[in-house]
């Protein structure tokens, strides 16, 4: 019969000692008190409000409250819509609830729960005003380019298309968009969500949602076409030039090619050879590698060996025409360039699971990532939610619940996200009210004067 | 017309910006004659568009066209009544083209082309003076700046597949979210948020603008034509407005300006060489059947008459055929009245125009009937046969064809025409009498010409 240290309720749990290590995995009474002792409430809420739940004469009391969570039940009960006003009802409405997942959603016009009073056209309208602009990349998009794991696993050979991803779509977002206050999490499980959280873009359309997207697209992937990234044009954009030299040839060979064999059998290297629409090119290359399956470079890598040959192939002499040549960032792009689900971008009610959640089916904790050192991120040492238990377990008598968490793995992640994420965007958000609402005051003592 | 004080006063010392973006209703007043002509003449220069991009002219061709077509018919002999003239004309034709769905689209559509080909005409500080009007946050890249980033602009250029830019292409900054379109197809560069559009990219912009603010406006102006302005107006311009869009806008041919020295015994050899199909079909069949029913004898018979037929050789040309079926007695009896009718000596003596090109083909010529226009109302079978009897060969059939089934049927004509006679004819057919006065003008000069060859060479 295991106690809990602080003398609060006994909870017995699966008859098993925590001292003894509580088996992994998920289960409604672990998850009670994760949200009883763990899950980051103010942090969370302090997020959410975007200052709005300061003192400020300009802070909008309502904008937490309009704000939409989901909760996902045991039993897979699904309840949307949900809206609380303050961070204590948040508290109490997760521990009472305790959900398998809480999703969050856009900040609506009004209260999502008092929706049905209002209208769905006209003055008076039911709709979201603003919402983080939100990325969902899974590794499960990648399956036709990794031969490691497939559907829900991960591993550390093909997790680094992960860190790819976040390395160009965090690039840009930085200096193409101009964006600042991005938050990477880890989904839990085989993949990362990305929240760009600036006020500008909070508030852009589903239209600027969507060509944001699409400016990221290039993958176009589906079973039926041999080549799935089509490059065209004399030279490619800035973008895609900087994508390409900073990150993804340099990943594409020192890593992919060697850690996923791409061209170590006939079926991986064909799959290949189908991207090149040139026969001669691809029956020479075929005819070399055919009678090479045993060949006597056995120091060198057979991939890095085939891919310099194949690169010499298009790339050599002057009758290659450039569409021949683009071939080889085309299929560094289509290994290696982030897929994103275009869907979760482009509309501002999409659903999206909210940090520091557990993911039911690894136990694991949605932690925030760091995009600076993204590369040292390792998805299967991510604390669990039993590890979490049992580190609190250990940690001592009576200590105090603020300082409970840092006592365990969480601590780590709580720290850089209010470090680097949730201070400088506070701070920024506390300076566009002030300078909003000092321009208000400016332009209505200017209409005064009239 | 109720006048709309404008929303918004023109900055006083500011240059007035050339092109007007029709944003309200001016407060003018405006004498009614000029409301119709006024809105007459800027229907011309749109139908002019209309006419240049189903004939699938290229954009330099169309800036051409539009320029054209705006100088001969936007014209005012007082310069300040021009800019004046642009702004009324075009809020009557809203008012003429906001009633229905198909009117609306057609008018959005030609008047975004003209703005589009006007915007492209504007000197470089117009244009810019222009974006300013319209509010969005355009700023010109600096020289400094320029330099900086324009290895990646040129860059941008060349992955669209444009053409280098030279060192005096402006680059405009705009906030990215401004440009949702040119940011999804990688068509800008982007740094730190902004957007660097090109001049070309920008007229798009401007244009996409234009078109969303005139689009909503139609429908509002909709709203109030029907609620309040269509009845109040009903006994002063809702009888003009209403007209307006089916009006034919060429000369009327009631009065023939060249005496066509034609008698009747060249009838014959002239349908054959210059009438337009639909009278020369009608020609013929008067010829076959010695009668004609009574759309037949209104098409061919005012047709004629402004072709030159003076009244009595009239009378004797239709005589001579009916009285071969109905006898010379009945005809006295019975049809002469009405062809006196159409040169204007009986009942309240109005002097009849020949039908244009739009009232024939509107025309729903029933069993037993012969008029209407046969690009429209022949079978493809029977049409394909007439047009080869006029001497239209294989592949100008298809074209003519091809155009038929676009329901472009003056193009079809028009086409036929340039088949027959071996050159082009720019203008379009839009009347019959056009068309043979046009056809009679080439075979004279080739007459001429061939004489004159022939004296040269004795």
């Amino acid at each position: 019969m295991m106690e809990v240290d602080n003398g609060r309720d006994d909870m017995s749990i699966d008859g098993q000692s925590l001292g003894n290590g509580v088996p992994g995995g998920f289960n409604a009474s672990y998850l009670k008190l994760y949200y009883g002792k763990l899950f980051p409430y103010a942090d969370i809420f302090k997020w959410l409000s975007y200052g709005n739940d300061g003192k400020h004469p300009a802070c909008d009391k309502s904008y937490f409250g309009r704000r939409e969570f989901s909760f996902t039940l045991d039993n897979d009960i699904y309840l949307r819509f949900q809206s609380v006003n303050n961070e204590f009802e948040l508290e109490n409405t997760i521990k009472e609830k305790c959900p398998f997942k809480i999703d969050i959603g856009p900040v609506y016009s009004v209260d999502p729960a008092k929706r049905h009073a209002y209208s769905q056209s006209g003055d008076n309208v039911f709709t979201p005003v603003e919402r983080e602009l939100i990325f969902d990349i899974d590794i499960s998009d990648y399956d036709n380019v990794r031969y490691c794991c497939s559907g829900a696993d991960v591993c550390l050979d093909c997790w680094p298309l992960m860190t790819v991803a976040i390395k160009v779509i965090d690039a840009s977002l930085r200096d193409d968009f101009g964006f600042n206050h991005i938050l990477w999490v880890f989904s839990g499980r085989r993949g990362v969500h990305c929240w760009v959280c600036d006020g500008k873009a909070r508030r852009l359309t589903n239209e600027q949602r969507a060509a944001i997207a699409d400016y990221f697209r290039v993958y176009k992937g589906n079973e039926n076409s041999n080549k799935r990234v089509s490059l065209t044009g004399p030279v490619l954009h800035p973008f895609l030039v900087r994508s390409y030299t900073e990150v993804l040839k340099d990943f594409f060979e020192t890593k992919l090619l060697s850690s996923q064999n791409l061209f170590s059998t006939e079926e991986r290297y064909g799959k290949i050879l189908e991207m090149i629409p040139d026969e001669s090119v691809t029956s020479e290359l075929q005819g070399k590698w055919q009678n090479n399956k045993r060949s006597s470079i056995s120091k060198e890598d057979i991939n890095l060996v085939r891919w310099e040959q194949l690169k010499h192939s298009l790339q050599s002499g002057q009758k290659k025409a450039q569409g021949l040549r683009r071939c080889v960032e085309e299929i560094v792009f289509s290994f290696t360039y982030p897929r994103i689900d275009m869907e979760v971008s482009k509309h501002m009610n999409h659903l999206l699971k909210a940090p520091f959640c557990i993911h039911p089916k690894t136990g694991r904790v949605c932690v925030p990532i760091d995009p600076k050192h993204c590369e040292e991120f390792d998805p299967t040492v991510v604390p669990t939610l039993s590890q979490l238990l049992e580190e609190l377990n250990m940690g001592g008598v009576g200590a105090d619940d603020d300082k409970e968490c840092d006592r365990t793995s969480l601590g780590k992640s709580l720290s850089f996200f209010r470090s680097s994420f949730l201070r400088p965007l506070l701070k920024s958000c506390k300076e566009e009210m002030e300078s909003l609402h000092n321009a208000k005051l400016q332009q209505s003592k200017n209409s005064l004067s009239w | 017309m109720e006048i709309v004080r404008p929303q918004w006063k023109p900055p006083s010392n500011d240059v007035v910006p050339t092109l007007p973006l029709y944003r309200s209703a001016p407060a003018l007043e405006v004498r009614l004659e000029d409301f119709e002509l006024y809105a007459m003449d800027r229907l011309r220069v749109l139908k002019g568009i209309s006419d240049g991009l189903s004939r699938g002219k290229k954009p330099e061709e169309m800036e051409k066209l539009v320029n054209d077509l705006w100088k001969i018919n936007m014209r005012h002999p007082q310069a300040l009544e021009v800019l004046n003239k642009d702004v009324i004309s075009h809020f009557v034709l809203r008012l003429v083209y906001c009633r229905t769905e198909d009117l609306r689209k057609w008018f959005l559509s030609m008047e975004t082309a003209l703005f589009r080909n006007r915007f492209r005409l504007l000197t470089a500080d117009a244009q810019r003076a222009l974006l300013a009007e319209f509010g969005l946050p355009y700023r010109v890249v600096a020289r400094a700046e320029f330099e900086g980033v324009k290895e990646k602009l040129v860059q941008v250029t060349r992955s669209i597949g444009q053409p280098i830019l030279s060192s005096d292409v402006i680059f405009y900054k705009v906030p990215f979210e401004e440009v949702p379109e040119l940011v999804a197809g990688r068509r800008v560069f982007i740094c730190k948020g902004h957007a660097y559009v090109a001049m070309n990219q920008v007229v798009s912009l401007v244009v996409t603008q234009f078109r969303s603010l005139l689009s909503k406006a139609l429908i509002l102006t909709n709203r109030k034509w029907t609620s309040m302005i269509r009845e109040q107006e009903k006994d002063r311009l809702t009888p003009i407005v209403e007209a307006l869009c089916s009006s034919y806008l060429g000369p009327d041919y009631s009065q023939p300006k060249e005496f066509a020295e034609i008698s009747i015994k060249d009838f014959d050899l002239v349908a054959k060489s210059s009438f337009p199909l639909c009278m020369r079909h009608l020609f013929e069949k008067l010829r076959e059947d010695h009668h004609l029913k009574h759309g037949g004898r209104m098409q061919l018979g005012l047709f004629l008459k402004g072709v030159g037929l003076k009244l009595d050789d009239a009378l004797a040309f239709w005589k001579a055929e009916f009285s071969q079926k109905v006898g010379g007695e009945r005809f006295d009896k019975e049809y002469a009245y009405s062809i006196r009718h159409n040169y204007g000596r009986e009942g309240k003596r109005t002097d009849y125009t020949p039908y244009s090109c739009q009232k024939i083909i509107s025309s729903t010529p029933g069993v037993g009937d012969h008029h209407g226009c046969p690009y429209r109302h022949f079978s493809e079978e029977n049409l394909r046969a007439a047009l080869c009897r006029m001497g239209v060969n294989g592949g100008a059939v298809e074209d003519v064809m091809d155009k038929v089934r676009n329901r472009h049927y003056q193009l079809a004509c028009t086409l036929t025409f340039e088949a027959i006679h071996g050159l082009s004819c720019d203008a379009g057919i839009n009347h019959p009498n056009q068309y043979f006065s046009d056809s009679q003008k080439t075979l004279k000069v080739k007459n001429h010409s061939s004489e004159q060859g022939e004296s040269i060479g004795d």
